[in-house]
């Protein structure tokens, strides 16, 4: 039960899913809070530094999930959905995904500008790589911003729709995601 | 003898022409900043904790002056300044202090200095006052100024170089944080090419 079943999600998805959860909501508070920091604040240095390493760590954890999806697929749509909502699942997963890749990248454009390198908890730095694109650090700050904030709406209609499946059609939508 | 008086003669009719042309009472020629070949800098140097000068550059700007080394005080300065252009050799620095706290360059993306008149100080020196408009706050300032030298160019220009400082109290433009000691040191090395 490691990997995805036709019917069921494995283990790993399933953690994966939910660390994602835990994570993306974790940064996006940290995220808003660290910016209106005081300078004098013990976590205006401790907080983006925490903020640009977990997301460093996301980004590798979401390059895993998505070669994972290729590995271990899935599993089929539960046969009550209509197919509106399967379209409707599908691209809102996708969406959710691709909208991950950008925030991280766009994260990491702002703090890689000037040439240095993403310190991730001292274990080890990714380098910068684009450096010249112009005004690098204002333009990928603000479509980190929005697109957090779209990613942030994405995710609320994601679950407002498992709870639609969970207490309204009262199919195994959101059970599914615990392992039922 | 003859010839010499005569060139005398020439030239003050030159003189005339030239006065009643700019219906001014000065010599003053035009000069543009050199920004193209970056001969000017407007650099801003401010304390860290307390602990050390950190250091940072304005990359756009531009103006342009008038200027008579015989007549200091007719000389007229104008220069603007693309505040979000600052530099500080880090990014995400540079991107905090164009944030609202600091410098708010979303709402005053522009800086302006008009000078108003000129205070000899002896010699070389002056003292330059004008209105600096920063951060949608007009004030008035005194930037302690030197005539470097004037003087042509090995390419066919003419060129005139300043240098002048003043401290900036940043509250007084509206910054209420973040720096404890206030005040930024000013720094500006301006050269100007003569106007053809």
């Amino acid at each position: 039960m490691i990997k995805n079943q036709t019917r069921h999600y494995g283990l790993i998805s399933i953690f994966i899913h939910w660390l994602t959860v835990i994570v993306v909501l974790g940064l996006s508070v940290l995220g808003l809070w660290m910016v209106d920091l005081d300078y004098y604040s013990e976590w205006y240095k401790t907080g983006p530094e925490v903020h640009r390493s977990i997301g460093v760590l996301l980004a590798l954890l979401l390059l895993f999930r998505i070669a994972w999806r290729y590995w271990s697929p899935p599993p089929a749509s539960i046969e009550t959905h209509q197919a509106w909502e399967r379209l409707f699942a599908r691209f809102v997963h996708w969406a959710l995904l691709l909208l991950m890749c950008t925030v991280i990248a766009a994260g990491y454009l702002i703090s890689t500008a000037d040439g240095r390198g993403i310190d991730v908890f001292g274990w080890f730095v990714v380098p910068a790589t684009l450096t010249s694109i112009p005004d690098q650090e204002d333009l990928a700050g603000d479509i980190h911003f929005y697109l957090a904030m779209t990613l942030l709406a994405m995710a609320s209609l994601h679950g407002l729709a498992a709870l639609k499946h969970h207490f309204i059609d009262r199919d195994g939508t959101l059970v599914r995601m615990f392992g039922r | 003898m003859k010839k010499i008086s005569k060139q005398k003669w020439l030239r003050g009719l030159f003189v005339g022409l030239a006065l009643s042309a700019t219906s001014g009472t000065s010599f003053a020629a035009n000069y543009d900043v050199d920004t193209k070949g970056a001969h000017a800098f407007i650099n801003a140097k401010f304390m860290h904790l307390g602990y050390s000068v950190l250091h940072a550059t304005f990359k756009t700007f531009g103006g342009s002056f008038s200027f008579d080394p015989d007549n200091l005080q007719a000389s007229k300065v104008s220069i603007n300044i693309d505040v979000a252009s600052i530099d500080s050799n880090h990014a995400e620095r540079d991107k905090h202090m164009r944030g609202k706290k600091f410098l708010h360059t979303d709402k005053y993306p522009t800086a302006t200095f008009e000078s108003t008149r000129i205070e000899p100080k002896g010699g070389n020196k002056f003292v330059l006052h004008g209105d600096l408009n920063l951060r949608g706050v007009n004030k008035p300032v005194a930037i302690d100024a030197t005539l470097i030298s004037h003087g042509k160019d090995p390419w066919g220009g003419y060129r005139s170089g300043f240098k002048g400082f003043v401290t900036l109290d940043m509250r007084e433009f509206g910054v209420k944080s973040f720096m404890p000691l206030h005040t930024v040191d000013m720094e500006l090395f301006i050269e100007g090419i003569k106007q053809k």
